[in-house]
């Protein structure tokens, strides 16, 4: 009963939060959606953390531990901590410079303004909303999985809190949090999860540490010393090429639309300082702790029906009764606090780039538009709720979803570099690479629902010494040349689409040019045209493409 | 000098990418740092803190100070949004 208190208790402080956050806010778009561009340099820290901890680098992280062995630190968490702050570094702060000076508040708003076209904006926000979706759903799964399992009592036939009343609890939350407090609320409600997590993974191991009989080293060291365990502590069952495909992955993160508005409604640029400094740091916290408790798991516990709640069953055993509570917390608000910036960034992306964009706000004004994505917020989350509910038995299509979301995003990062860095770039380019990256997640997803593990779909040659160009491994994940992640074709694929589509059509206009790369036409003008020509742009401002 | 900066420090942020592809650890379990800690595991750790410093001169050495003035030049904003 105790854990359920704590966690009820901590719903209880989100939603208390939320409220304040509503009695701070304005009737506009920009203040219910961005916080007014207010995100202090801290608050921006452990917000944006926050909106890329999933529940899976708590439960996740340490039940793939348990089963593949130490090597997930390196395969998820150190190549994240060095690619996400780099995104963040070059692209974050570009996009903050842009939205403050022309007032964007998605990416989508960006692209069209940028490449002189409403339908490659439509384009990219039809993609990314159909991507964001199944994960939005599946945090929602996800939460009401977790309060189900942590609820259930020994030797009860049921748990106290049931799924479906889970689900409910956290979409409600989730809900309230946002339609009330917008942005505000939501990095606010961020400041409290991010410390949760931080706080969490010392205090498990510190606590198991001493409850263990003979420590961790002795555990270990059986572990290394047992042939049929030996492979936990080394990475010789994972392929090399998943593991450096797996360092395309955190490329999605820039492009996830939650992130980019992230990065709008920072105050300063100074705030990305911190953050991308603090960031390796915070996953070491982290997922260090949980990967390290997994693989102990198979040493302390042995056999266990579910490794997914290797930490839960570590706890259950050797930490006092409160620890699970706050492992609750913690891990409900992982949940929610990703959820809730998918929540905000879909209602936000539906607001601007469709119902304002195509004229909502002058027929029916700025105030009516923050009710009109408030209405959406429930909307979305109330279907959010029921096919959570419809699809409980068939979790699986939501995880394949969001796996290849996560390469879809990853696939879009050059469409944005492309926006940012290169002037020559056209709409063109961007929508033969969004088109490029839609194709190959229907194609991908189909082959991985109607074909086997095993099954080779291109190879050249026959035999043993066949290269294998397309097929699916013993897990079911369709691979690539080898054993390469589909991110690897997808990524690069995506980048050549944007590329040749742009060098085969018109440039943008020289207008829209010096708008993005003030001087560059400038300089081109006076480089044709000798040194006596006088420059169209004696001064120019500051470029946002410079690095 | 100046031209060099950005050279070195794109080798710099090449060379820590490369570093994550640890091949020489792929098969060890041994030493435990610490006395628990795996080397595959103690290393990326490792490469965590070290990412963490490659960030820091990044910030140092490149950060982009023109963004503050190109945000506030020539603003562009709608003000309805704000009103």
């Amino acid at each position: 009963m105790t854990p359920i208190i704590v966690i009820l208790l901590y719903l209880a402080i989100i939603a208390f939060i939320g409220g304040i956050a509503y009695r701070r806010g304005k009737s506009n778009t920009e203040d219910f959606f961005l916080a007014n561009r207010s995100v202090g340099e801290m608050v921006f820290f452990l917000s944006i953390f926050a909106t890329n901890m999933t529940a899976f680098a708590i439960l996740g992280s340490s039940g793939q531990a348990y089963r593949q062995g130490i090597g997930i630190y390196g395969l998820m968490a150190s190549s994240s901590g060095l690619v996400i702050p780099l995104t963040i570094f070059l692209i974050g702060t570009r996009l903050w410079a842009l939205g403050k000076r022309f007032g964007y508040q998605t990416q989508v708003a960006f692209f069209r303004d940028r490449w002189e076209c409403d339908a490659i904006g439509t384009v990219i926000f039809a993609l990314s909303a159909i991507m964001l979706v199944p994960y939005m759903i599946i945090s929602i799964m996800g939460g009401g999985t977790v309060l189900a399992q942590i609820s259930h009592v020994r030797g009860a036939a049921a748990p106290l809190i049931p799924y479906w009343l889970g689900c409910g609890v956290v979409a409600v939350v989730v809900t309230l949090g946002v339609f009330l407090g917008g942005m505000r609320g939501t990095v606010w409600v961020n400041i409290l999860q991010t410390t949760l997590f931080l706080c969490f993974g010392a205090v498990a191991v510190l606590t198991i540490y001493h409850a263990l009989p003979g420590g961790f080293g002795q555990h270990i060291t059986e572990l290394a010393a047992n042939d049929k365990t030996r492979f936990l502590l080394t990475r010789e069952k994972m392929p090399p090429q998943a593991f450096w495909s797996y360092t395309l992955i955190p490329l999605s993160s820039i492009m996830f639309p939650h992130m980019a508005m992230m990065c709008f409604s920072a105050r300063k640029v100074t705030a990305f300082k911190r953050t991308v400094v603090l960031y390796p740091l915070a996953i070491l916290l982290i997922w260090l702790p949980c990967v390290f408790l997994g693989v102990l798991g198979v040493a302390a516990l042995g056999k266990v029906a579910d490794p997914d709640g290797i930490l839960l069953l570590m706890l259950d055993k050797y930490a006092p009764v409160w620890l699970a509570g706050l492992l609750g917390a913690g891990i409900i608000s992982a949940v929610m606090g990703s959820d809730a910036h998918q929540v905000l960034a879909l209602s936000t992306m539906f607001t601007k780039d469709i119902y304002q964009h195509y004229g909502g706000r002058e027929k029916y004004g700025e105030r009516a538009a923050v009710h009109f994505a408030r209405a959406f917020i429930i909307l979305v989350t109330a279907a959010a709720y029921v096919i959570a509910l419809e699809l409980k038995a068939k979790q699986g299509i939501f995880e394949i979803a969001v796996r290849y979301a996560f390469s879809g995003f990853a696939a879009m990062a050059p469409i944005m570099l492309a926006a940012l860095f290169w002037k020559r770039s056209t709409k063109w380019g961007a929508l033969a690479a969004a088109l490029f990256t839609a194709a190959c997640l229907v194609y991908f997803a189909v082959l991985q629902n109607f074909r086997h593990p095993g099954d080779v779909i291109w190879q050249i040659g026959h035999g043993k010494t066949a290269l294998k160009l397309l097929f699916l491994n013993p897990r079911g994940d369709v691979s690539f040349w080898n054993g390469f992640m589909t991110v690897v074709p997808m990524v690069f694929g995506s980048a050549f689409s944007m590329v040749a589509g742009s060098l085969l059509t018109k440039a943008p206009s020289r207008a829209t040019i010096e708008k993005y790369f003030p001087g560059a036409e400038s300089r081109r003008a006076s480089r044709s045209a000798g040194p006596a020509e006088e420059p169209m742009n004696p001064k120019p401002a500051p470029a946002y493409n410079n690095i | 000098m100046k031209s060099f900066k950005p050279v070195l420090l794109t080798l710099l942020v090449v060379a820590v990418y490369v570093l994550h592809q640890d091949f020489w650890n792929w098969r060890r379990a041994t030493p435990l740092i610490l006395g628990f800690l795996p080397i595959g595991l103690a290393y990326h750790a490792a490469y965590s803190i070290l990412a963490s410093v490659t960030m820091g001169v990044l910030v140092k050495f490149a950060w982009p100070k023109h963004l503050e003035d190109a945000a506030d030049t020539g603003s562009m904003k709608d003000e309805a949004q704000t009103h």
